[in-house]
């Protein structure tokens, strides 16, 4: 982590037949980061990680990496510094082995150590078995694991991986998610994922940087992502349910007091006395009694209704605005819908953005 | 991207033709300097088979390699004039003798002769069999308005076939029943055995396809039927590319009693009867 | 019927006697649309895979030149190199007029469109993310062209035998630049059309049938490497 970051991208301009499809002033993924690129189909994420990956020409702007802006005659040498891997994982019409080795034989390695590399790659990616195996008669899974580990059987500095697994089902994804992991992890090599997925960007990222529409929107550490959006998309985006429109009642220090539904509730914000801002609220952040507790933070509401999930219950709450709660495990059975419960919510986990009027 | 192609071209002639030439060696005493000669000539010599046989013949007295180009007597002066034949064997008197005067072609020599031949379907709807002038019996079949094929090739075939149309005072061109081929002698005989036409043939070329065709001679004899064949050298003095020596080789041999022997009895195993006529010395 | 029935006995005896003459034409039509056809994936794979890579200005009226020079008339192609190769022609030096040499010439500028063609076809389906997949591997570009020639090999293989079909039945050109010379020039095609005008409809027939099955021999053996290639 010394000197310049590894990836840095400056002003960064892509238009594609009139539209301007990526612009971005400016993106640093320091060395041994991770960085999840997180965003809905189109935003940008994979002209991103193409622009990063230096497999197109932007219109405007530079991509530094280690400090230095790759020319048109020492671009191959910058890309045998990286990784990528691709949605579709584009296999050779060849024999796994060989596909793995590809990368390897490019760089003019010596048979003898690709054969090495190939194989421990092969075992630690768990498909030593499919090794002369025809890549054109793979399953999804096998096919994501062959292009895995004919990207990291390369070693690079920089691993970029664009939804790597978002065309597999959830178990394999998640398999795979979690042995990727701790390869990068365990190298400290700098990586960027991009996903639509906000379990597995935070799951797997240091930092989320959020696209929509070809702008970065916020790029912070996951956790503060998750639980402070910048705005209502982001909000959406990393599962924050429960954003509402309410207006700020007092304010004392960094501690002010917002009418919601006719309760009062408090959170930490500077936003001024009687402006409106969003109030957003994970729903998992909110605990619910039926009798109240306390006087600050505790909401009344009626149960409308109950959506048992595969860890959890969403309860859906009237609280004089809808407030969408989930409760974790199955130890008690949910209130029943037309119940009275009490919400309870805490000044941290209020998050509240201020908003300009028309968005 | 030719010029490409062209050099590997090239190397293929090399590979193709180079060892061919290492594999003979030379069968003459004195190996030409240029071994491949251009006989641009009639179809009919072609077809009969004739050049098979004189051909093979030449090459191994000479060491010269010869080319033949089967056309028409006109476009094989067309040849000679732009130089790409070296010697021409034809049979349009006409037409060779302004070859040679406008200074294209030298040393024009008779070789051999044949006749013209008119024939037709065996049911003769014309009514020509037996007739004496070739060209009125053309003026019976226009009369009749019957299928005549010609093959309208400048051939001298065709050039003879219109002079006897000129002589008998009709210009078929354009007649519905006057069917132009623009194919050689061969050909133009399946046509007509095949329509129940009449054509004009040489006899050498009949009678080679004759098993073939439904075909019968209705009228032969006229004078005017007279069919010569001319070897002519193509003008050195003009075309300083062609092979001189070669074409004068070729041209001295088919007057030479050897090849004149050959000519003589050509085909006799084969029909019964010579094709061609050996004429070398006669003067027109 | 007759006919086509003696055609087909002396073809036989032709063939199973190995008759000398049909032997020399057979292989002289091998060796000269073997190698025409070779001239002409050497050229056509690599201007195909040009074709296929490249963006630049008026390329998609060379695309379409090269689509309509897949249907050129043999005899056009045959006039044409005939004008150029001719005493009085631009390359008329080179002396190889009536070679065999020339027919190479012949066929291979009539074959290497078809390969062009079918080569900027089969390298265009190779869709674009597999490109830069193989960029992104570290592949030079000389590297990236040939991972993709070798992808579309079995598409080229049938360029190969489309090529070799087009110069091993093609006629006018050959006639045209090679004049059916016996014992030089003269190989199975310029032989049928000989031997049709001469009358001798059996040796025609027998040559013809020679010709298929020799167009038929190189095509089941290309397909059947191609196959196996799917195959494994």
């Amino acid at each position: 982590m010394s000197g310049a970051p590894q990836i840095e991208v400056r002003d960064l301009e892509v238009r594609l037949g009139g539209a301007t499809v990526l612009a971005i002033p400016g993106l640093e993924v320091a060395g041994g980061e991770v960085l999840a690129l997180l965003g809905p189909n189109g935003a940008g994420k994979s002209t991103l990680i193409h622009a990063m990956a230096l497999l197109l020409s932007p219109s405007a702007g530079t991509i530094a990496i280690a400090g230095e802006i790759p020319s048109a005659r020492n671009i191959t040498a910058f890309r045998r510094r990286m990784s990528v891997v691709f949605q579709d994982p584009h296999l050779f019409d060849r024999t796994v082995a060989d596909n793995v080795a590809a990368g390897l034989r490019f760089r003019g390695v010596p048979r003898r150590e690709v054969d090495e590399r190939v194989a421990g790659e092969l075992s630690r990616f768990g498909i030593s078995h499919l090794a002369s195996r025809s890549a054109r008669k793979l399953s999804g899974g096998e096919a994501a694991r062959v292009s895995l580990a004919r990207a990291f059987v390369l070693r690079p500095e920089i691993m970029l991986m664009d939804e790597p697994f978002s065309s597999l089902d959830p178990p394999t994804r998640h398999a795979l998610l979690a042995d990727v992991k701790p390869m990068v992890r365990g190298t400290s090599t700098t990586t960027v994922m991009s996903t639509h997925d906000f379990s597995d960007a935070v799951s797997f990222a240091d930092r989320i940087a959020v696209l929509r529409q070809g702008r970065i929107v916020q790029a912070d550490l996951a956790w503060n992502v998750a639980t402070r959006p910048a705005d209502r998309f982001v909000a959406r985006f990393v599962g924050v349910e429960n954003v509402v429109e309410v207006r700020v009642a007092h304010r004392e220090g960094d501690i002010v007091r917002i009418d919601a539904g006719g309760a009062a509730l408090h959170a930490r914000s500077d936003a001024e006395v009687g402006s409106h801002v969003l109030m957003c609220v994970r729903p998992e952040s909110i605990y619910l009694t039926t009798s109240p507790d306390g006087t600050n933070g505790t909401l009344e509401a009626r149960v409308e209704s109950t959506t048992r999930m595969d860890h959890y219950t969403v309860i859906r709450l009237d609280c004089g605005f809808p407030l969408c709660v989930h409760v974790a495990g199955m130890t008690s059975a949910p209130p029943a819908p037309g119940s009275r419960v009490h919400a309870r919510i805490r000044p941290d986990d209020i998050h509240l953005i201020v908003e300009e009027p028309m968005s | 991207m030719k010029w490409v192609q062209t050099s590997i071209g090239m190397l293929a002639l090399v590979w193709l033709t180079g060892c061919r030439s290492c594999q003979e060696g030379p069968l003459a005493s004195q190996e030409p300097v240029e071994r491949d000669v251009i006989l641009a000539t009639t179809t009919s010599t072609f077809d009969t088979g004739l050049l098979d046989v004189l051909v093979p013949d030449f090459e191994e007295r000479t060491g010269y390699r010869v080319k033949p180009i089967a056309v028409g007597s006109g476009q094989a002066m067309a040849m000679g004039r732009l130089g790409e034949a070296d010697v021409l064997l034809v049979h349009s008197p006409g037409d060779e003798k302004a070859f040679v005067a406008e200074g294209a072609g030298i040393n024009r020599q008779r070789v051999m002769y044949n006749d013209f031949v008119i024939v037709g379907p065996a049911g003769d709807p014309a009514g020509i069999r037996g007739q004496k002038s070739a060209s009125s019996a053309l003026l019976s079949i226009a009369g009749q308005g019957t299928v005549f094929v010609s093959r309208s090739d400048d051939s001298g075939t065709h050039t003879k076939e219109v002079s006897l149309w000129k002589a008998s005072g009709v210009d078929p061109v354009g007649m519905d029943w006057y069917t132009e081929t623009g194919l050689g002698m061969g050909l133009t005989l399946n046509v007509a055995s095949e329509k129940g036409g009449y054509t004009l043939t040489d006899r050498s070329t009949f009678l080679a396809l004759e098993k073939t065709l439904h075909l019968d001679v209705l009228v032969e004899g006229d004078e005017a039927l007279f069919n010569v064949y001319h070897v002519i050298e193509v003008n050195p003095g003009k075309y300083p590319d062609v092979n001189s020596a070669g074409g004068k080789s070729f041209a001295s041999y088919l007057v030479s009693p050897e090849c004149q022997e050959i000519i003589r009895t050509f085909g006799i195993e084969k029909y019964g009867t010579a094709l061609f006529h050996p004429d070398a010395g006669n003067v027109d | 019927m007759d006919l086509i029935l003696e055609g087909i006995v002396k073809a036989f005896t032709l063939i199973v006697g190995l008759d000398a003459e049909v032997v020399r034409v057979t292989m002289l039509s091998l060796a000269i649309s073997g190698t025409a056809t070779m001239v002409a994936v050497i050229l056509g794979v690599t201007a195909g895979t040009w074709l296929a890579l490249n963006r630049f200005p008026g390329r998609e009226a060379l695309v379409g030149l090269v689509n309509t020079a897949m249907g050129l008339p043999p005899v056009v192609v045959g006039l044409f190199v005939a004008l150029m190769l001719w005493r009085s022609g631009p390359l008329g030096s080179l002396g190889i007029i009536y070679t065999p040499a020339a027919m190479v010439v012949a066929q291979a500028v009539l074959a290497f469109p078809i390969v062009t063609g079918i080569t900027l076809a089969a390298i265009q389906q190779i869709p674009p993310g597999f490109r830069l997949q193989v960029l992104a591997l570290g592949a030079t570009r000389t590297q990236m062209v040939w991972v993709l020639v070798r992808e579309a090999r079995l598409l080229l293989l049938a360029a190969v035998m489309a090529g070799f079909g087009g110069a091993v039945s093609e006629i006018g050109a050959s006639l045209m630049v090679g004049g059916n010379i016996k014992g030089q020039t003269r190989i199975l095609t310029t032989s049928i059309v000989m031997e049709t005008s001469r009358g001798n409809f059996d040796v025609a027939i027998a040559l013809g049938i020679v010709l298929f099955l020799v167009a038929m021999a190189i095509t089941v053996l290309l397909t059947r490497v191609q196959q196996r290639e799917r195959k494994r």
